[in-house]
């Protein structure tokens, strides 16, 4: 029992490796913040586009987020880091993976914030045109917040599979919170890192969990 | 960026033909593990989901709690970080998994608290009202489950599940990381061999072929079966 805790609850290796994972605590967050909002903002265009129904529009929007909704974000990620620089393209680590989880999240937002668009009553739309809005001004003032209430639980879970998925930019060489953990480890020749690492994403993303919970027993009460 | 190159770097016909061998056999290897992923992860959450609805008098509140406390860990985990804990760090506690069994393992967790969750939703769903009808007319607590709530229950959830199950099996790609011989491992291993990202690229296509039709079917599902209040 004590070789189990030395080996992945020991307070020497963590001491040890602390400053290592908060580097990569430091980028994993720059990762993910700057990652979940370019995805939101580029997703909500996509759908408010989408909307707009034009005729040559739907189907390149169509296709992208069938395409990028369909690709796994590591074979993105990988496309992205290692098969771009041949055609001189080179990003740097970060900026690989921040671009590959933004377009890739931007698909399944541009979903999701479409359904929340189209669930909102088409006479919304209506009255606020015929009431001299334009379609901008009927978009920002009178549909999408209306949309943005609907589609809030899947919102975050989405958002909670983009953050979990995040940590896959560990395997371009990105010094995020789990590349360094797996550095400590070989170094320290102990688990401790690891079971850190999940701990604190466990820290980060368990109020995300029971945000999804209090929304999911909203609409069950509401229902 | 070099335009002329996109042909003979990203569209090399004759060096995809000549990788497709590894290709292959790595869709087999990802194919095999979503098979297992599926099977366990989807069995194992029905179970789950069945232990925290029933009232029975041999399913006690600390199990509940306790499956609980499984499933929001496993939905708040990386999948990646767990990946790595029991590949790298299960053998500190002399566990050792080959990369299928600790990528079948980690997924279908992971798939098994998913599951749980919607089915969970999906028979707290459906009207009180029909248990007691059908415990009032002398069904037992398993034949109500079995045969009134459960098929109605997962009605109700198909959508839902088929979409989480898709994510998983898309997510299962990451297991190259730990060098398990999947299509991306073997994408990226001829891509070395051959200097060139071709094969990756139609790594990339495969992956996107094989799932663009289950991604089709998600919003048919969802916009047939929407379940309106």
């Amino acid at each position: 029992m004590t070789g189990f805790a030395e080996n992945f609850f020991n307070t020497e290796v963590i001491a040890r490796s602390s400053h290592l994972l908060f580097i990569g605590l430091i980028t994993t967050f720059k990762l993910v913040i700057l990652s979940v909002i370019i995805a939101m903002i580029l997703g909500l265009l996509l759908a408010v586009l989408r909307n707009a129904n034009r005729r040559w529009l739907n189907p390149i929007i169509i296709a992208y987020t069938d395409i990028l909704r369909s690709c796994p974000i590591i074979v993105l990620l990988m496309l992205i880091y290692y098969a771009l620089p041949f055609i001189n393209i080179k990003l740097p680590a970060i900026g690989a993976a921040i671009f590959a989880i933004s377009i890739n999240g931007s698909a399944y937002y541009a979903e999701i914030f479409r359904s929340g668009i189209e669930a909102v009553s088409r006479g919304q739309h209506e009255a606020s045109r015929s009431l001299g809005l334009s379609y901008i001004q009927t978009m920002i003032n009178v549909i999408l917040p209306q949309a943005f209430r609907i589609v809030l639980p899947p919102l975050t879970t989405n958002t909670l599979e983009l953050i979990k998925g995040s940590a896959v930019a560990s395997t371009v060489a990105l010094s995020d919170l789990l590349r360094q953990a797996m550095q400590a480890q070989s170094m320290t020749m102990n688990a401790t890192p690891l079971v850190v690492a999940l701990i604190v994403y466990l820290i980060l993303l368990i109020p995300l969990v029971q945000l999804i919970h209090y929304f999911e027993d909203k609409s069950k009460a509401e229902a | 960026m070099d335009i002329a190159g996109i042909g003979h770097y990203f569209f090399n016909l004759d060096i995809i033909g000549k990788s497709m061998n590894l290709l292959l056999s790595g869709l087999l290897v990802t194919l095999q593990v979503a098979f297992f992923v599926i099977l366990i992860g989807f069995s194992t959450g029905l179970i789950l989901a069945l232990l925290t609805t029933v009232r029975m008098k041999y399913v006690g509140k600390t199990l509940k709690i306790l499956i609980r406390i499984y499933v929001d860990v496993l939905r708040a985990s990386p999948y990646l970080v767990l990946l790595s804990l029991v590949y790298f760090g299960l053998p500190f506690a002399g566990i050792n998994f080959s990369t299928f069994w600790a990528t079948v393992i980690t997924f279908s967790a992971c798939l098994s608290a998913f599951i749980e969750e919607n089915i969970r939703a999906g028979i707290e769903a459906v009207d009180s009202g029909q248990t007691e009808a059908s415990r009032s007319l002398g069904l037992s607590a398993f034949q109500t489950m079995f045969n009134v709530v459960l098929p109605q229950a997962l009605r109700i959830s198909i959508p839902t599940l088929t979409n989480r199950t898709v994510a998983i099996t898309k997510a299962l790609s990451m297991a190259s990381a730990i060098a398990l011989p999947d299509l991306l491992k073997q994408a990226r291993h001829a891509q070395g061999i051959f200097a060139n990202p071709s094969p990756l690229i139609a790594a990339a296509a495969i992956y996107i072929l094989l799932f663009f039709p289950f991604v089709r079917l998600i919003m048919f599902l969802e916009k047939r079966w929407r379940y309106d209040h």
